[in-house]
């Protein structure tokens, strides 16, 4: 079933065409992954997707609803949730407090809810430590919750951020180059994460240049250069993809 | 509870103990003791309702507010007014004017907070400046420069509370219940909106925080903290003037706030007690007294950064780790 549709989208700052009529299709329960030479439009597209920016034409259907244009609020709200490439953790925080700040989106209540607590707010207070534990123990970072986020390894962190998403209880995770900077080992307990995510029945969209952690993982690829989508298949037919080996290895190499 | 609480639970029995040991014994001597002893006391818990609303706001959300003394004024002129002037009772007196406190924090809070860093402490520093000169100018109201004296002590019906020291036990017993309030608000959803702003805005942007409306009302709740400790300094001292609430106010706010550990909830506390106590401590040194409650102040910032409530945490856990409360 599709899940996500994304019908000629084109966005351009003023006569820079970041992305030029990117058409793609993501069924319930892939790993989508969006791959492309530096500058070839990648997080436009997320942006476009998560309703950081308006797109110039074009459309996105989400779970069959139009949801072009909404505002970032709204469509997280809808259970499309992602990760930013530049936005970093709660430093001076806890990791628990990370991933419990995570949970705005799914919970409700202001100053009389924490002045008062209601009994429906200690429940809700209640679900949100049990799931910040569950969505630790997810991402293997459960020892490590008293800590200050700032103590945590680099790839820990990263795992952190994907644990503080899930919070916000998405159902399409859309993560922007989760493994930038992370080394092999990182690498390979990140793409456990993802991979047990999406066990769970989550969709997961990435934008990733680790191309081992692509093919390893990725049901399918969507592969754009210059903003435009040049190449869409299985991780080993994008791999055999003549347009795909010129972008990535230029041009002259291949004649 | 967490694993790690629970084996770091023995040391923060006994550090709570000693904390509250050391609470205990103060308030015996100054209860035992009396005279200004009392009066110093009782300045340094109005104190700590005013850092206590303020932290809500600069420790928590991480904003900037040089202006807070513009509430404490407006809740010292309020009481003032309607108490000496209108007969009021107190306790209507100081919710009157909270509430005025809250409706114009929202109206000057709406368009300042959408500024940040500088240009907020700018806006900020305005708010209380403009007060200032108000309650000059309005001398119909205010009496002027000269002061508003004759404000009854705090009380209810025709009980009043004669004695400084019943007034400081009501004191308190205020700055307790403020106390309780902010620590409800850190332990929840609001609270952890507030901690996110503090860190990082596009974070919490992107996790659906509504930054702006949450910036405004930490602003409205710390005004109405000012507001209440401005009611508290008329009853307790029965004079006010413009200079009370003036810039000074602002300046020692904040040496409590990092004296005593800010984003903490009994660091703004301790940082009251011990910046209020200080200049009296050091009263035999004569001449050289400002000088060496200066250098007092750098040395716990050079060796305590974080502040009094830093050595708690200290005493809680090896590690670094900023304290929780």
């Amino acid at each position: 079933m599709t899940l996500l549709s994304v019908s000629n989208l084109t966005k351009s700052f003023g006569g820079i065409v970041a992305n030029d009529s990117v058409s793609f299709d993501l069924n319930e329960g892939d790993i989508y992954a969006v791959i492309g030479p530096n500058g070839a439009g990648k997080t436009t597209l997320f942006n476009l997707i998560s309703g950081v920016l308006r797109p110039t034409s074009g459309s996105v259907q989400y779970a069959g609803r139009d949801i072009t244009g909404l505002a970032q609020a709204d469509i997280a709200a809808l259970g499309v949730v992602r990760t930013y490439q530049l936005v970093q953790l709660f430093r001076q925080r806890t990791v628990e407090e990370n991933v419990q700040i995570g949970f705005h989106l799914a919970t409700r209540g202001g100053v009389g809810a924490a002045l008062f607590r209601p009994g429906w707010v200690r429940r809700q207070e209640r679900m949100v430590r049990e799931k910040s534990r569950e969505l630790l123990r997810l991402v293997g970072l459960e020892s490590q919750a008293g800590l200050v986020a700032d103590k945590l390894p680099y790839g820990q962190q990263r795992l952190l951020k994907i644990a503080r998403a899930m919070a916000a209880g998405p159902k399409l995770l859309m993560l922007d180059e989760p493994a930038a900077g992370l080394d092999t080992q990182e690498t390979s307990v990140l793409g456990d994460v993802i991979q047990r995510i999406n066990d769970q029945g989550i969709t997961i969209v990435l934008i990733e240049h680790d191309m081992n952690l692509v093919m390893r993982m990725a049901t399918r690829i969507t592969v754009l250069d210059f903003g435009k989508k040049i190449a869409e298949g299985t991780p080993v037919e994008v791999k055999v993809n003549p347009a795909v080996l010129a972008a990535y290895l230029g041009e002259a190499e291949l004649e | 509870m967490t694993l790690r609480s629970t084996i770091s639970a023995k040391p923060q029995v006994w550090a709570t103990a000693l904390a509250i040991a050391v609470a205990v014994a103060l308030l015996a001597y100054v209860f035992g003791r009396g005279g200004y002893v009392v009066t110093v006391m009782g300045f340094a818990v109005i104190y700590g309702v005013f850092v206590t609303g303020l932290n809500l706001f600069m420790g928590y959300a991480g904003q900037a507010s040089f202006g807070q003394n513009a509430f404490a004024a407006l809740g010292g002129y309020g009481t003032a007014v309607l108490c000496a002037d209108y007969g009021l009772e107190p306790i209507v007196a100081l919710v009157l004017s909270a509430t005025l406190s809250a409706v114009i924090a929202l109206i000057v809070g709406y368009p300042t907070l959408r500024l940040r860093g500088h240009y907020l402490a700018m806006a900020t520093f305005a708010l209380g400046l403009i007060t200032y000169e108000l309650s000059i100018e309005q001398s119909g109201l205010t009496r002027g420069f000269m002061g508003f004296s004759g404000i009854p002590p705090l009380g209810l019906g025709r009980f009043q509370l004669l004695s400084e020291r019943a007034q400081l036990a009501v004191f308190i017993l205020i700055m307790l219940l403020g106390v309780w309030v902010a620590r409800r608000l850190r332990g929840s959803r609001f609270g952890r909106a507030l901690l996110a702003i503090g860190e990082s805005e596009p974070a919490a942007n992107a996790l659906g925080i509504q930054v702006f409306r949450y910036k405004l009302v930490a602003f409205v709740i710390a005004a109405v903290y000012a507001s209440v400790a401005g009611s508290m300094f008329a009853h307790f001292v029965g004079y006010i003037s413009p200079e009370v609430f003036g810039l000074s106010m602002v300046t020692l706010s904040f040496t409590m706030l990092y004296v005593g550990g800010i984003g903490t909830l009994w660091g703004p506390i301790a940082g009251a007690v011990l910046v209020s106590f200080l200049p009296q401590l050091l009263r035999g040194f004569r001449d050289m007294q400002d000088i060496i409650y200066c250098l007092a102040l750098i040395v716990i910032l050079i060796f305590v950064p974080k502040g009094l409530a830093s050595l708690w945490s200290l005493a809680v856990r090896r590690s670094d780790v900023p304290a929780e409360r």
